[in-house]
């Protein structure tokens, strides 16, 4: 049985972590999944909401960011669109790399990168679509860092 | 949920208390920042009661690692739980930090 869930939140950072929590919540039914859903999930759709309201939304408090999650048995999918013109994720560098290391910003997206299985962008760039699956019951593997090995997209 | 700034000899120490995002990273810094320009060069950042960093938070880090060594000084860090420590690791600012299992562990040698 899927559980879907919809908000439509403010452009205002102070949201992110009652909206987060208020979605993990909710998300009490995969309590099998605790560290797939306490790391691997909160941490990407905190990224994607901070990345939609000052990014995406670049801060105007005007503006929205629409949370949609659906949660069923084997994954959970999480979409979150902003109001902006949209970015290429492509153009973003890797945060890892010596030169990027000492750089203030710049991981929100490689986070969610590494830690979702799937991470899918809109051709406008203000949509992002994050897809963490579930394993059965006792089948989590690599302490669930991610799963699956690649698999990750943008 | 806060911060918490606390002197230990010459070094002062920051309990992070709650989360470390990016709805209060400003907030860790101004603190930070104020004790450096105190004169403060030895910080060790304590997350025992930290539930989660966000990618905001580990970029304040970085960001005051930098100012402080900077200034000549040192930021260390203690007490990461297995998923703070799996951000780091992940995003390799493992490599950046020193970071210690226990608060005296940070301390020592500073």
């Amino acid at each position: 049985m899927e559980t879907e869930l919809v908000l439509e939140l403010p452009n205002d950072l102070r949201q992110i972590e009652h909206a987060v929590e208020y979605v993990m919540q909710r998300c009490a039914a995969c309590q099998t999944h605790g560290r797939k859903l306490r790391l691997n999930f909160r941490v990407s759709l905190t990224e994607a909401l901070s990345n939609a309201m000052l990014y995406g939304n670049e801060r105007d408090p005007g503006k929205r960011v629409r949370v949609e999650v659906i949660v069923g048995e084997r994954e959970i999918k999480a979409r979150v669109t902003d109001e902006g013109s949209g970015f290429d994720p492509r153009q973003i560098p890797d945060p890892t790399t010596p030169g990027n290391l000492e750089k203030s910003g710049g991981r929100g997206l490689f986070l969610m990168r590494e830690l979702m299985d799937e991470v899918h962008f809109n051709e406008r760039g203000n949509q992002v679509t994050l897809i963490l699956r579930l394993e059965p019951e006792g089948s989590d593997r690599r302490s669930d860092r991610k799963k699956g090995g690649g698999g990750a997209k943008a | 949920m806060g911060f918490q700034v606390e002197k230990q000899g010459e070094v002062t120490v920051v309990d992070v208390e709650g989360q470390l995002i990016v709805g209060n990273r400003q907030e860790l810094k101004q603190k930070v920042l104020e004790q450096l320009e105190s004169g403060d060069r030895k910080f060790v950042i304590d997350f025992s009661n930290t539930g989660y960093i966000d990618s905001s938070g580990l970029g304040v880090l970085v960001s005051l690692s930098k100012k402080i060594r900077e200034q000549g000084g040192e930021l260390r860090l203690a007490n990461l739980n297995e998923d703070l420590r799996t951000l780091f690791e992940l995003t390799k600012l493992d490599t950046l930090f020193k970071i210690a299992d226990s608060r005296q562990e940070a301390m020592a040698g500073m």
